[in-house]
Order: structure tokens, then sequence, then C-alpha cells
């Protein structure tokens, strides 16, 4: 009742927006170039004032749309929740507008969601990345990023000349329960996903 | 970062005074405070740019800790992940071991007993109160109390042993399952919990005495590290930070979860949103938790510790599964295929600690969740440092690292 008033509400300024399926709080589909609007209006017009959670899903490497972005907003009046997504049109360099005008918590979680995903917040202030060190080359929560990692230089290149040293991928990718999501006997059984090397045998080249 | 100073520009007045101006030029010194320093708790970094002793610029850096647990997450089954939430806050992982728990009973749209519930109720505010008294104790030793931290690290010791005899562990508990907790509470455990209250509270009444009305702490805390109440919003901030801004919202009541809705307790709140304010949050927040601990284990419910309907989702106990057929086969599925999901999206956020620890799941039904977020209270706790750092003196930091009570285990995840 109340997610069908919001979205009529909100369908005067968007009339595009879709409910989206979710398990529990009210959830819509909104098209990329009209996400600032709707959450500014849900925040100015409809008590939702605090931005609690962004983040994005990668729907698979050959999924289009690949990456799908996600809000969560809370109101502090109705103590309830609403899940904003939005689908990026570009499956190769993604791209989404920048929520930082509205909340300043979006700073950082755009920036998480950038490093993880590689997703290009346009008109962010300082879009750099936050938990892998600068120059990481990969964006890890991407499905096609393997669970060992990659092999990669260290960042300070005179340390690494000094010391030879590389971040090598971890020894076996994720211990004994990796779920396969390609065939294997059955669809849902976890099973190791690379078991050609591990702390016993040596990587092959 | 720039190592670019701002330099300042006299106004046009005459050779001589521009003169002297070039001369007491000061220029802007670059600081790298951390990752391993005593008042940045864990493995923060922090990037300060100092005119003098005044904070000009305040840059953290993050990811010293970073683990991956989202992409370790979306390759295992939803009960192996519950160890990994230990290290989310790992000063209160019992209360993320519930978090999580709950988050995936709502995908499941799994109802647990009263029991368990009110069990994860009693091991949540213990997890708050052993908490607090973690951040409390640095608090005050960053600022140069030492007391308070033998006291509170004490009582925290007690709170510890009382957890190794509930959970066989004392710091990574992994203590929920989905559907149920691993084992029942140990006979005269509540009793133990109990006497552990009775001689708390006259403790924290000493704590109080030594700080609340005490010159110096004052002096160090009060009217430092403001945050308005818009920005506490603004800025995402939650917990004890968000309400000693005055900002009422306790997820615990006003979105219940878990059976919160039976207990009576009462939110404190701060005026000022200072570093004192937040502190004093805290103090009362233990009182309010101790409060929660007595009602819930008045009123124990009796019955099963987990959901036993659940034959899809919850391994049953172990003397069962070597005893009797039925269960074999239910814990064999659960071990090799994890838990029985539907597809689905479930967001929820539970009142930890150090704020709402947020779980986003995304599942596309099977064992597997497709996208687990984990929204970690200190991260964004910790934003708000490249605003409320800035204008204060560097001494100033390490009470306001102190009073926002942070743990770098869920801010990196």
């Amino acid at each position: 009742m109340i997610a069908q008033d919001l979205k009529s509400a909100l369908q005067e300024s968007c009339p595009d927006l879709e409910d989206r399926t979710s398990l529990d709080w009210p959830a819509f589909n909104c098209p990329m170039d009209r996400l600032v609007g709707v959450v500014q209006a849900l925040r100015d017009n409809h008590g939702f004032d605090a931005l609690m959670d962004a983040t994005a899903i990668d729907n698979g490497v050959d999924a289009s749309p690949r990456f799908t972005v996600v809000y969560h907003l809370f109101s502090l009046q109705s103590h309830s929740y609403i899940r904003i997504a939005a689908d990026c049109s570009d499956d190769e360099s993604p791209v989404a507008p920048t929520l930082t005008g509205l909340f300043k918590s979006a700073n950082w979680m755009e920036r998480e969601t950038f490093d993880l995903f590689g997703i290009h917040y346009e008109g962010h202030p300082d879009l750099r990345r936050i938990l892998m060190w600068d120059d990481y080359p990969h964006h890890p929560l991407r499905k096609d990023f393997p669970l060992a990692g990659f092999e990669n230089e260290l960042s300070d290149p005179e340390i690494a000349a000094n010391t030879g040293v590389k971040v090598i991928p971890a020894p076996m990718a994720g211990g004994p329960f990796v779920a396969q999501h390609s065939d294997f006997e059955s669809k849902r059984e976890p099973v190791a996903k690379d078991e050609s090397w591990n702390e016993q045998n040596e990587k092959p080249d | 970062m720039s190592t670019e100073t701002t330099e300042y520009t006299a106004p046009d007045s005459g050779g001589k005074a521009a003169a002297a101006e070039q001369e007491f030029e000061t220029e802007h010194l670059e600081v790298s405070m951390g990752p391993s320093h005593p008042s940045t708790h864990g493995v923060l970094r922090l990037n300060l740019e100092l005119d003098g002793e005044i904070v000009k610029k305040c840059d953290p850096v993050l990811g010293y800790l970073h683990r991956g647990d989202e992409k370790i997450a979306e390759n295992m089954t939803y009960n192996q992940f519950v160890p990994y939430t230990d290290r989310l806050d790992y000063l209160a992982p019992l209360a993320n071991n519930a978090a999580y728990a709950i988050a995936v009973e709502k995908l499941a749209n799994l109802e647990v007993p009263e029991r368990c519930q009110a069990i994860r109720v009693v091991t949540s505010e213990l997890a708050r109160i052993s908490a607090h008294l973690l951040g409390l104790g640095a608090y005050t030793m960053d600022v140069g109390a030492l007391t308070v931290f033998m006291i509170t690290f004490t009582e925290r010791e007690k709170l510890y042993t009382l957890f190794e005899e509930l959970t066989g562990a004392r710091f990574t508990t992994s203590y929920s399952r989905i559907g149920g907790v691993t084992r029942d509470m140990p006979d005269g455990w509540t009793d133990r919990v109990l006497k552990f209250c009775d001689e708390f509270l006259p403790l924290l009444d000493d704590v109080e005495s030594l700080l609340t009305r005490n010159r110096i702490w004052f002096d160090r805390t009060a009217d430092i590290g403001v945050i308005s109440k818009e920005d506490a919003i603004s800025y995402g901030l939650t917990g004890p930070n968000l309400r000693g801004s005055g900002v009422d919202l306790d997820l615990r009541r006003d979105a219940p979860y878990s059976g919160y809705e039976q207990y009576d307790f009462e939110v404190p709140l701060g005026e000022n949103g200072d570093c004192y304010d937040r502190y004093a949050v805290r103090m009362e927040e233990m009182r309010q938790s101790v409060r929660i601990v007595r009602q819930a284990i008045a009123k124990m419910p009796g019955g099963p510790f987990y959901a036993e309907d659940a034959k899809r989702i919850f391994s049953p106990p172990k003397d069962k599964i070597l005893t009797s057929m039925e269960e074999l086969i239910q814990n064999f599925m659960i071990t090799t295929e994890g838990p029985d999901m539907p597809a689905g999206e479930v967001y929820f956020e539970a009142e930890n600690p150090k704020g709402a620890l947020g779980f986003y799941i995304v599942s596309k039904g099977g064992g597997v969740p497709y996208r687990m977020k984990i929204r970690g209270p200190s991260f964004n706790n910790l934003s708000i440092l490249e605003k409320v750092c800035i204008g204060g003196m560097i001494s100033d930091i390490s009470a306001i690292l102190g009073s926002l009570d942070f743990v770098m285990g869920e801010c990196d995840r």
C-alpha cells in the first residue's frame, strides 16, 4: 500500500519507474538518467533522509546490462528503507551519476564501488580507489576476477625492483567449498574451483 | 596526495609589511599518521596537512585490512561465512553473528524460535558491553587516563570467560547458524551473567566518577570534534555516534528484530555532538544493555534453540546426526549444497555496538549468495573525519578517533 503510494508519487517525476522484485522493502528500477531526480524527490518529499548503502551488482560477464547500481535509503521518520536500482547502459565502461551532491555518505561508498566494480561516477569530486591501492589494475568484485586474485607488481617500483617481490594469488582458490557456476553435475554443488595447484604442489607455469 | 601548500598572500600595504609577512610565511607540513599509530586503533592512516598544530586537511587512507570478504562470501555457502562475520567488528563478534544470521533468515523467510531470539539478544547486548568497554578504555588511554583502561579491560575479561563458556571461543565465537545458534546455554550460565551484571554496574559508576566530572577529561573532550545533526545524517553515521549528535534513532527500538520490542529500555541522546557526548552516550548504553540482559534472562522462553522445522536450512545438533538417519541426510545435504534459499533480494541492518551493520544479499537460489554487500558502520563513521578534524589541534585527533570508536575489520572488510 505504502509502496504503491510511493510509486505513484514518484512516477509523476519519473514515468519509467518499474517495480523491482524484492523480499522486503519497496524496490524500484529507475532509468539511469532519472536516478538523481528520483533520489532527490525521495529525500526532499518523502523523508528518506539518509543514504545507508550504495553498491553495485555484476550480473555476469555475458549479461547485458552487466552492471546495476543499487542504493538503500532510510527514512528517520517512518523507519523504513527503500531500494533504488539503475542499470548501467555501457557494459565495458559503466557510468553512473554521482549522488555526492545529495548525500555526503555517497562520497566514500561510490569510491568503494568504483574501486571494486570499476563503475565511473560522473561528477564525483574525488574518485580514487579506497580499499585497494591506487595503481591496482583490476576491479575485484567483478565476476571475471578469480577468487585467488592475479599476480601483480608491488605498487612501489623501487621496493619491487630491490626486493623482486610480487603480489601473488592466494595459494588455493577459496578452500574446499567454492561454488562452481558453470556446468557441473549439480549446479549448486560447491566444489573447489582450481585444484591444479595448492600448498603442496607447485603452481604450473 | 598533493604536496601543494596554500600560500598566504599579504594585502598590498607597503613594502615593509609585505617583507615581514614574507619572513613569517608558514609552510604547511604534511604528516602521515598511522597505519601503526597507537591512537588509530588498528590500521587506519591519516594523511594530515598541518599549519603548526592546526589540522588543515585530513585524508583517511583505508584498505590495510581489506580481505575481500564480499568476494569470499560469493564463493561459499551461507553457513560457511559465519566465521568471517566474527572478523568484521572483531570486538563484538556475537553481535555480528546474530546480525548476519537474521539477514539470511529474512531471505529464507524463516522464523526462529523465541528462545533462540532471546539468546541472541543476551549475547548481542553482552557483546555491546564488551565492545563499549574496549572502546572506552582505549579512548581514555589515548587522552591520557590509564586507570579506566585497567578497569574496563578487567571487566571485559570476565565477559570473555562467559563467552568462552557459551561458545567455546573467547574471541572468534561463530555462535550463530542460519536458523538458530550452535548450542544451547550451559547450565547456570544465565546466573553467572546476572552475577556479572550485578558486579559490573558499581564498577561502571566508579569509571563514571573518574571521568564524567573530571576537569582534564572535560577539557580534552568537550566541544572537540563537534558533529552537527545534519552532518551526522548526511554522512551516514549510525549508532552511538549518531545519537551523540542528538538524532533519535536506535534500530532496536525503531525497526525491532529478534524480539527487541518486548524489552523496555531507553535510548540515550547527546546534545552537542562533541566527543564528550559520544562518551556519555556509550556509558548510558552499557547500563541499558544490562537492563535488556536482565529482562531477557528473566523471561527466557523454553523450547528449542533452533528452527526444528527448517530441515533444509539448519544442520541438526551432532548427537542427532550420529544417531538418526534422517538427520544424517539433512546434515549431508546442508554441508555439501548449503542451505536451500529462495531467489530474491533483502537488506537488513542491525543495531551493533558501532552502528548499523547492514547485509544486502542478492540470491539466485541455492546455498551460495550471488552478491553480498556488507555495510560496515565504521566505514561511514570514519568518512566524517575529513570534515570533523579540520581546524582542530593535532592532539584532538586522538580524542576524535577514540570517540568515534571505529574498528578497521568492518571498515575495510
